[in-house]
């Protein structure tokens, strides 16, 4: 295991991030000065309460969503001062996203829901390898409505994996599941992170996944409040909550 | 201001764009039912009113000549309330700077005096003076297509003696609304007028001292017009008399009941549709609008809402738009109405026009447009309400979708997102279908606004390439020996003469009569020519007539029935004719035979009452100078000057028709497309979001939503047509009277600008929809759970 002393390259990096929303004459400061690095291959877990501004973070990490002030870096490129096109791009090819309510499109089966995003892709997997990384090469051809909610979580996760991407970044996705089989989605993505190295960071209000990260940043209202290194983490399955 | 009232404001405000796009097609549909309907009933109203005020005489005769002494006898008739005798004659007239040759109808009036029957209403100037001999009133058309004024001259021939009068006045007469030569078909004012002259000096001018050849009377009510019509042709007969007719049978009064048919034809007809299709694209829109609103429908019901209340909520939302389309709909097809009626006065000389806005009119428009929005809207309301409010406030649950049949037939190949349109649309396929419905319905509405202009050059094709071919008809003032037409034919430019016999007659099988006449032509010929059903020409049997269809049907004959023809001329013999055949002919009717035939039946030689003229185009203008100026001619029409006629009255009285419908259609198509773009949206948002954040660019994903506005359209095109073909053919059946029929051509034409216009409103709603996606918000699609 790579020791987190070691030096390895930079995939994120913010600088002073801040990110305002104007609601009305209302101002909501969601972030107020972040930095904050992801180094490849980790399994970082992003943690904080609802509204500590994880979630901003994690949308202006994947090219969703822009700061207001202060730098983002995707390696080399400042995706702060990016146009639309090269944000398009950047989520395109480099980014897999899984989400709480997995965001599945509901007319099309397992198979093609990641096939949607092979057919775009540089140099996919194929969709069927995929499905069989998260354990569902026995429901290739079900519809999302035929899935369980673990299932189809898991669709999700083959969907972001299957471009192969640099980074897979989560947000909430053992939110919407019971333990059981939140514990088993996790374990899926640990495997992938151990399987094929990629970066991977999960948001989560559920301190108790942290244990599983080599990585925990807290966040509290806006900030960067903790970094703490795990030395040893535990699998998913010693988990509980 | 109660919360819920606040929420409908709300609503009204984010629904602003669909609202609109609703309330047009209301406020289109409503104003094409009031334009029709209030039209129609201005012209109805008008005809009733000029009729009173200048009292229209109920029965007509013409006779050759009678003692003024018979009039006591005829006002004696049991039934005649009122009965004026009168002197007619037809004049040839010359305006300065006008080389053709112009015809008319002079008709006298008291000395200096108004008429007891068929008033006249006075325009400019004043009624000709007692003791003068040299004034005369002009009717309008006439005067104003030549701008003609009082105290303008005039010179007039008036049975052969040139005369020049003065013009006292300008006129309009309940007689002549419709103001058309005699056996025309198409009013052209500015080679026929109407002219009056003092009694005494029009009875000088035509030899008639002390006698009339015109009468006009009033019934009693209650009193037969056919006892009264009976006697006064018995009175008559000994003098000449051609027989009296009723109004039915009066030149001006026909063709504006055949016109007002028309228009009610149209006015029911076209209206209908265009309501109808409001109405069942406003329940769906009504109900899709709804469907949206599930959650906040459960919502008011947890918070112990009733039934009641929410249903008037969502009532009070759409009829807010169905009363704000509904107002901009009367308003607007008020003022169509009084712009197409003041349209219909350029033809018929209404000398008012009697205007109103009848509220049953406005009311049912309304009602059909709010009847259908509220059932639509109730439909919706109760679906979302009959839930438990738990289950409602869920999303509408999981949608199951499995393999279009596309693809179970085995095809392969097809890109995800190509299966993501297909597949939505083959889950809701009764959606689809209902979208698909609302535009065909739109593509057949332009195309029964647009198949007119086809049809009709069609029509003239017919009627002037094929049938009639002859540059100038002639009519001789009384039946000639057929020797007259060496005359004709020895006029320079002249390369071809053709003789008729034409005899006016009363045609009757059964109890059905028709106030026509028999065409004898000549055989073989190569001027004019009668055709079948497949458009050839047919030879005229030796004996028996040949009928138009159209006239055929009127009267309820067939081919080996026979016919019974009262000849209202000569020695008016009656006579029993075979129907032979039928011909096909879309502008007039006619009964034909063979010339010698006809001449046999009216007992009389080898004689013609005109010709057709083949003449050389540059001499036409010649031509005619020369016929003018042969006594014997009692007329020339020229063929030119026919299609220009018919083009003028046709063009004028469709386009503005035609254009509005046009733009209504395009509106209502737009509406559709519109609508369903932005319902698709709105249930396909999180979905393309969701694509947005895996990568997908923003034409890719407008691909999705567009490219299922697209499919749709392009489905509907087909559907449309044949709605379309079907839509045309039931207003040629309904539009179908014995001055034309118009065929049914559809022209590849019809076909493509009824597509373009549909094409060009979804590329607008299309375009529209752009904007929305290009603001799309990719993360709130992620927060919510579906």
């Amino acid at each position: 295991m790579v020791t987190p002393s070691s030096p390895r390259e930079r995939v994120f990096h913010t600088r002073a991030l801040t990110r305002v929303f104007r609601l009305g004459e209302v101002e909501i400061h969601a972030l107020r000065g972040v930095d904050m690095e992801l180094y490849a291959g980790e399994f970082v877990v992003l943690l904080g309460a609802s509204g500590s501004g994880k979630s901003t973070l994690l949308n202006i990490l994947g090219g969703l969503d822009s700061g207001t002030e202060g730098e983002v870096w995707y390696k080399d490129i400042d995706l702060s001062r990016a146009s639309e096109r090269v944000l398009t791009d950047f989520r395109r090819h480099h980014v897999g996203f899984v989400f709480q309510f997995y965001n599945l499109i509901p007319s099309l089966t397992a198979r093609e829901n990641v096939a949607i995003v092979t057919d775009i892709a540089r140099e996919p997997m194929d969709p069927s390898d995929a499905l069989a990384l998260v354990g569902l090469e026995q429901r290739l051809d079900h519809f999302p409505a035929q899935l369980s909610g673990g299932e189809q979580q898991r669709v999700a996760i083959a969907r972001a994996i299957a471009k192969k991407p640099d980074v897979l970044l989560c947000d909430e996705p053992t939110g919407a599941l019971d333990s059981k089989t939140g514990i088993k989605v996790l374990e899926v993505l640990r495997r992938i992170n151990r399987e094929l190295g990629t970066t991977t960071a999960v948001i989560t209000h559920n301190a108790v996944i942290a244990d599983m990260a080599e990585r925990m940043i807290r966040l509290s209202d806006g900030r960067v409040s903790e970094v703490t290194n795990n030395a040893h983490p535990v699998d998913p399955d010693q988990l509980h909550w | 201001m109660r919360a819920l009232n606040i929420k409908l404001l709300r609503n009204l405000w984010t629904l602003k764009g669909q609202g609109i796009a609703i309330a047009v097609v209301i406020a289109t549909g409503v104003a094409m039912f009031v334009m029709s309907f209030t039209a129609l009933d201005a012209l109805r109203l008008s005809q009733q009113s000029v009729y009173q005020s200048q009292r229209f005489s109920e029965v007509f005769a013409n006779l050759k000549r009678a003692p003024e002494s018979l009039a006591e006898r005829l006002r004696a008739v049991p039934g005649v309330a009122t009965l004026e005798t009168r002197v007619q004659a037809p004049v040839k007239l010359q305006v300065p700077g006008f080389d053709q040759p112009v015809t008319g109808l002079a008709q006298s009036i008291p000395d200096g005096r108004q008429p007891q029957l068929n008033q006249l209403y006075l325009r400019a100037g004043q009624l000709p003076e007692a003791n003068r001999n040299d004034q005369v009133l002009l009717s309008e058309a006439f005067a104003e297509a030549h701008e003609l004024q009082p105290g303008d001259r005039l010179s007039v021939v008036i049975n052969g003696r040139y005369q020049a009068l003065w013009i006292s006045g300008i006129a309009l007469s309940p007689e002549y609304i419709y103001q058309i030569r005699p056996g025309d078909l198409f009013p052209d004012f500015s080679r026929y007028a109407i002219l009056w002259m003092n009694r005494d000096a029009l009875e000088s001018a035509f030899d008639m001292d002390g006698a009339f050849n015109n009468v006009a009377l009033t019934l009693y009510t209650g009193a037969s017009e056919q006892m009264v019509i009976d006697r006064v042709d018995q009175l008559l007969e000994p003098w000449g008399g051609l027989g009296a007719y009723g109004r039915e049978d009066q030149l001006s009064h026909r063709f504006i009941e055949q016109e007002l048919e028309q228009v009610a034809a149209m006015a029911v007809f076209l209206p209908l549709i265009f309501i109808g299709v409001s109405a069942f694209l406003l329940n769906v829109v009504a109900a899709r609008l709804i469907r949206t609103q599930r959650e906040q429908i459960a919502v008011l019901k947890a918070f112990g809402y009733d039934g009641v209340a929410v249903a008037g909520h969502y009532l009070m939302l759409v009829l807010v738009i169905v009363l704000f389309g509904s107002v901009l709909g009367v308003f607007l097809g008020t003022w169509l109405a009084s712009g197409l009626a003041g349209m219909y006065q350029e033809f018929f000389r209404f000398p008012w026009l009697e205007f109103r806005l009848k509220p049953s009119v406005a009311l049912t428009a309304i009602a059909i447009a709010g009847g259908a929005t509220a059932i639509g809207t109730l439909t919706s309301v109760y679906r979302a309400f009959r839930l438990p409010p738990a289950e409602a406030m869920r999303p509408e649950p999981p949608t199951h979708f499995r393999r279009t049949l596309i693809e179970r037939l085995g095809i392969r190949g097809l890109s995800q997102p190509t299966r993501i349109i297909l597949r939505n649309l083959e889950r809701q396929p009764i959606k689809a279908g209902l979208s698909i419905l609302g535009i065909s319905l739109a593509v057949g509405m332009m195309m029964l606004t647009g198949f007119q202009k086809g049809s009709i050059d069609y029509m003239m094709d017919v009627q002037f390439r094929l049938a009639q071919k002859q540059d100038m008809t002639v009519t001789f003032i009384e039946p000639t020996q057929r020797g007259a037409l060496h005359e004709l034919r020895a006029l320079p430019g002249v390369r071809y003469v053709e003789g008729f016999r034409s005899a006016s007659a009363i045609l009757q099988y059964g109890h059905r009569t028709y106030r026509g006449g028999l065409q004898g032509f000549s055989d073989p010929r190569s001027l004019v020519q009668v055709l079948d059903e497949q458009l050839q020409p047919i030879a005229i049997p030796d004996e028996g007539v040949l009928l138009t269809d159209h006239l055929a049907r009127m009267l309820g004959i067939g081919v080996g029935d026979t016919l019974q023809v009262k000849v209202q001329e000569g020695r008016q013999p009656e006579l029993a004719i075979p129907v032979a055949g039928l011909v096909t002919e879309f502008i007039g009717v006619g009964a034909y035979l063979r010339r010698e035939t006809l001449a046999r039946l009216l007992g009389e030689g080898d004689t013609v009452s005109g010709a057709f003229l083949a003449v050389e185009p540059e001499q036409v203008a010649e031509v005619n100078r020369r016929l003018e100026a042969m006594p014997r001619v009692a007329g020339v029409s020229q063929r030119e000057t026919m299609i220009r006629a018919f083009d003028d009255m046709m063009s004028d009285s469709m386009l503005v028709f035609t254009f509005f419908s046009v733009f209504m259609a395009g509106s209502i198509a737009f509406a559709v497309v519109y609508n369903n773009a932005r319902i698709a949206f709105a249930e396909r948002s999180r979905e393309l979001a969701t694509l947005r954040v895996l990568g997908f660019t923003r034409p890719e994903i407008a691909f999705i939503l567009l490219g299922e506005l697209m499919l749709l359209t392009l489905l509907a095109m087909p559907l449309g047509f044949l709605l379309g073909a079907g839509l045309c053919h039931l207003l040629t059946v309904g539009m179908q009277t014995d001055l034309y029929r118009v065929p049914l051509v559809l022209t590849a034409d019809t076909y493509a600008s009824a597509a373009l216009v549909v094409l060009v409103a979804t590329l607008l709603s299309a375009l529209m929809m752009g904007r929305a996606l290009a603001k799309l918000d990719m993360v709130s699609a992620l927060k919510s759970a579906e």
